[in-house]
């Protein structure tokens, strides 16, 4: 097949020529951005909770006397222990994907001075990391006499164990097991590394702040309660729930239910991402209509342009050459203005990424990204041309004796 | 000769019902999907104080130790300094506010408790903020003063416990204590919640939740922070407070300050105020910092960006989108007026000026623009309705108003209009002597 002709002719049609090209290069650069958002949001997504969520749910109690927490802590873990299917009911502040309740600044030293970031405190009672699933991948998990009461917001002193990618950031490198973090009078001694332990709210945190949690066993007290941890097997669990809310309800008949905050970790890990589920979406409805715009596009040019050229088509067609040639000279055509338009298109795609990490914090186009989305115009160009390329390589050479 | 021009047009139209329908259909998705997104923006990013707004401002003083380097004052403030400010008098109006969790029955129903959020402010704060009520009337300055056991509840929160009745003198118990209702207010949703946006900078663009709706409960300041102690949350603390949920006089900002100044010269005057006061809080030792701010409502929500990140990005989507469709209108357009350039030929030889050829094209573009409009308008009422039945805070507040719909249809024209001048252009230069000789 000879190029020279076709770009001879596109000469002629240097408008539309160009027109298409440059819907092509903002369809490539829309697609390649869209694509790397939706993987972006999925990745968010699917974040590694390092917690049984399946098999785990929380129940959140409000609307008491904080100095009645013994008694309620007592009468409602009684209570959702009663429920058949419950494997451990313990208390935990903050819930993986739930209410968050201990989110502070920490520094590397007593006086204050070297800033760690901020991170998560889960506090937990006796049992309740293991309810969790959570797993220890270095040092110990706590010990009985790790639990103790407390009466500020932490407990003052306390054994910890921390996330490996909070280690890693604090001390990069180094074995983290026996250095210690503040949070201004409290003090805390690493004794174990957990795999991973995601903070209640994700989303809100950048991709490589997401682990970064402690654990801190405490016993319940007033500032300690209300908030539980069920484990149940994951197939009953949600007849579990119920039946734990109505024992609940049962048996603490003055304290709010806070049925906002009590789901199974499914359930929370489901709105949390609510937001990043419709966006990805969204994206994905964009790219459909985006891609069925421009193949309508190229579908209305090519057909015009077929109308115009049947006389043309008919001499060449009477000076011997095939169906065939005709069907390749469309498709050519339409190959090289569909090249034309991705080689603006992924300089357009760079450019629009470098804006959108400016201001939106998208990550960074992955650079494979570029040429799949060639491949696919280049094949939704074919496919789209197809049908008028079939019309035009079906006019008979007779067309050329007619006048147009 | 508009009619003349129009009446060609639709029969140019008809001739190809095909290419008109994708011509209008592809308009019309455009519109649709970038009149959502904007629509979602404006009601997003809107005044919610209309016309007051540039009269309202949030001081800020600096109450943290020297070791801690930020670059502005916190966003909210310490007890003393709220108070201390607030005390004095100096705005024209001035109200405090501090939210938190409450406890709330109805002893006159057996309805089960309710845990709602409460707001604790000032008498000032209801005139304003220019909240309007269905029954009663907010507190008076000598309330405030007498920590009265008086309350304010929201419409939704009077639905629920009273079945929308006049509750005007009832009782409710918030957490253990008895208050009188003076006020219900009517429907109100400022958008966003202005008052309580705070620390937006550190939502990693995450915003949708400043554009919740106002708290159920309004206690005068200090009658909340006597009957829900120990349940106040703060902003952030430098040190830990001895007494958790107890944030009086702890080293912790959890209080704002709103004030309405009338004029510049009022602004001004109150800018040096806490300037003033700072300075001398320094010379007591109680502040190791003089810095001061006060900006306006809209320069505050500004700073704390509350146009949710994913409502820009969406815009900015939609707007692409709309490009590659008025690409692909320009380049049916064009084929459709140069497949005609026959007959564009005879009108020119018979006398049509190239400006009469011109109008022709421009109409013809401009009718397809209304129908895509149309088309247009059709599906961003479909995309309002697929927002609002998405479970985001601000989801309830997704209608199109009129001055959105009149836009629907000028954008959707304007954008048909700029496919077709290029080739209109074109179809207006066609040489007549050469279509002619073709024929």
């Amino acid at each position: 097949m000879q190029i020279q002709p076709i770009l001879a002719a596109l000469r002629r049609h240097r408008l539309a020529t160009v027109l298409i090209a440059l819907e092509i290069a903002l369809a490539c650069a829309v697609l390649c951005n869209a694509c790397s958002m939706i993987a972006d949001r999925l990745a968010a997504m699917h974040i590694n909770s390092g917690v049984d969520e399946n098999a785990l749910a929380t129940v959140h109690l409000t609307g008491y006397d904080l100095t009645k927490s013994a008694d309620v802590d007592a009468r409602a873990l009684a209570a959702l222990r009663s429920v058949p299917g419950v494997q451990s009911a313990s208390l935990l502040y903050s819930i993986p994907f739930g209410l968050r309740q201990g989110t502070a600044g920490i520094t590397t030293d007593a006086a204050g001075q070297h800033f760690g970031g901020v991170i998560e405190f889960y506090i937990g009672s006796p049992g309740s990391l293991r309810a969790l699933g959570v797993q220890v991948i270095a040092g110990r998990a706590p010990q009985a006499d790790d639990f103790h009461p407390f009466s500020g917001l932490l407990p003052e002193e306390a054994p910890i164990q921390i996330t490996q990618s909070l280690a890693e950031h604090l001390w990069p490198g180094a074995n983290p097991l026996g250095k210690q973090i503040w949070l201004d009078k409290y003090r805390f001694r690493i004794v174990g590394v957990l795999k991973n332990l995601v903070r209640p709210d994700p989303p809100g945190w950048p991709a490589n702040q997401r682990q970064w949690s402690v654990f801190v066993p405490a016993q319940p007290g007033p500032q300690f309660t209300g908030s539980y941890l069920l484990r149940a097997d994951p197939r009953v669990l949600p007849r579990v729930m119920r039946d734990a809310l109505a024992a609940v309800a049962k048996a603490l008949p003055d304290v709010v239910i806070d049925r906002d905050n009590s789901h199974t970790l499914t359930e929370l890990r489901n709105s949390v991402f609510r937001n990043d589920r419709a966006m990805a979406g969204l994206l994905v409805g964009v790219i459909a209509a985006l891609l069925l715009v421009t193949a309508l596009g190229i579908i209305g040019l090519a057909s015009f342009w077929v109308a115009q050229r049947r006389r043309q088509i008919g001499i060449r067609r009477a000076l011997g050459a095939t169906r065939g040639d005709i069907l390749r000279y469309f498709q050519t055509e339409n190959f090289l203005i569909v090249t034309f338009g991705i080689v603006l298109g992924v300089v357009l795609a760079i450019g629009i990424n470098l804006a959108l990490m400016k201001w939106f914090e998208v990550s960074r186009l992955p650079y494979w990204y570029l040429p799949v989305g060639a491949i696919v115009l280049w094949l939704l160009g074919q496919l789209a041309v197809l049908a008028p390329a079939l019309r035009a390589a079906a006019v008979p050479p007779v067309e050329a004796t007619r006048s147009a | 000769m508009f009619l003349y021009h129009l009446r060609l047009a639709l029969l140019s139209l008809r001739r190809n019902p095909a290419l008109t329908a994708l011509m209008v259909l592809a308009i019309a998705v455009g519109i649709g999907a970038s009149m959502t997104t904007l629509t979602v923006m404006h009601l997003l990013s809107g005044d919610p104080l209309s016309g007051r707004s540039a009269h309202i401002y949030y001081p800020q003083v600096d109450a943290t130790p020297a070791d801690w380097h930020n670059k502005y004052p916190l966003d909210m403030m310490d007890y003393q300094s709220a108070v201390d400010l607030w005390s004095a008098h100096r705005a024209d109006r001035q109200t405090l506010i501090v939210n938190s969790q409450i406890k709330v029955r109805a002893p006159a129903t057996n309805l089960p408790p309710l845990m709602l959020n409460m707001l604790s402010t000032t008498a000032d704060f209801f005139p304003m903020f220019d909240v309007p009520f269905a029954y009663g009337r907010g507190w008076s300055a000598q309330d405030d003063a007498n920590h009265a056991r008086v309350v304010v509840i929201s419409s939704d929160l009077n639905d629920r416990l009273f079945a929308g009745q006049d509750s005007v003198g009832q009782t409710l118990r918030l957490r253990d204590s008895d208050v009188r209702i003076v006020g219900v207010l009517a429907p109100w949703r400022p958008s966003p919640l202005f008052y309580d946006v705070r620390g937006g900078r550190y939502a990693n663009g995450d915003t949708a939740d400043f554009y919740g709706k106002p708290e159920d409960v309004f206690t005068p300041f200090n009658t909340g922070l006597e009957i829900n102690d120990g349940n106040f949350q703060q902003f952030t603390c430098w040190h830990m407070p001895d007494k958790p949920g107890h944030l009086v006089n702890a080293p912790c900002v959890w209080i704002g300050l709103w004030v309405e100044l009338d004029s510049a010269a009022k602004a001004a005057d109150y800018r040096s105020f806490i300037a003033n006061y700072a300075q001398q809080q320094k010379a007591l030792g109680r502040f190791a910092k003089t810095d001061t701010r006060m900006l306006d409502l809209m320069g505050w929500l500004d700073y704390n960006h509350v146009l949710p990140r994913d409502v820009k990005l969406q815009t900015w989507l939609a707007f692409a989108f709309l490009a590659i469709c008025l690409f692909n209108t320009v380049g049916l357009l064009l084929a459709k007026f140069l497949r005609r350039a026959g007959e564009i030929g005879i009108r020119r030889a018979l006398g049509a000026a190239q400006y009469e050829i011109f109008m022709q094209c421009l109409v013809e573009s401009g009718l397809i623009g209304l129908l895509g409009g149309i088309g247009g308008w059709l599906l961003t009422l479909a995309g309002l309705w697929l927002v609002r039945t998405r479970p985001t805070p601000y989801a309830d507040l997704a209608h199109l108003d009129t001055s959105m719909f009149l836009i629907t249809f000028a954008l959707a024209i304007l954008v048909s209009l700029i496919a077709g001048a290029l080739p209109a252009l074109r179809a207006s230069r066609i040489a007549p002597a050469l279509q002619l000789k073709s024929l």
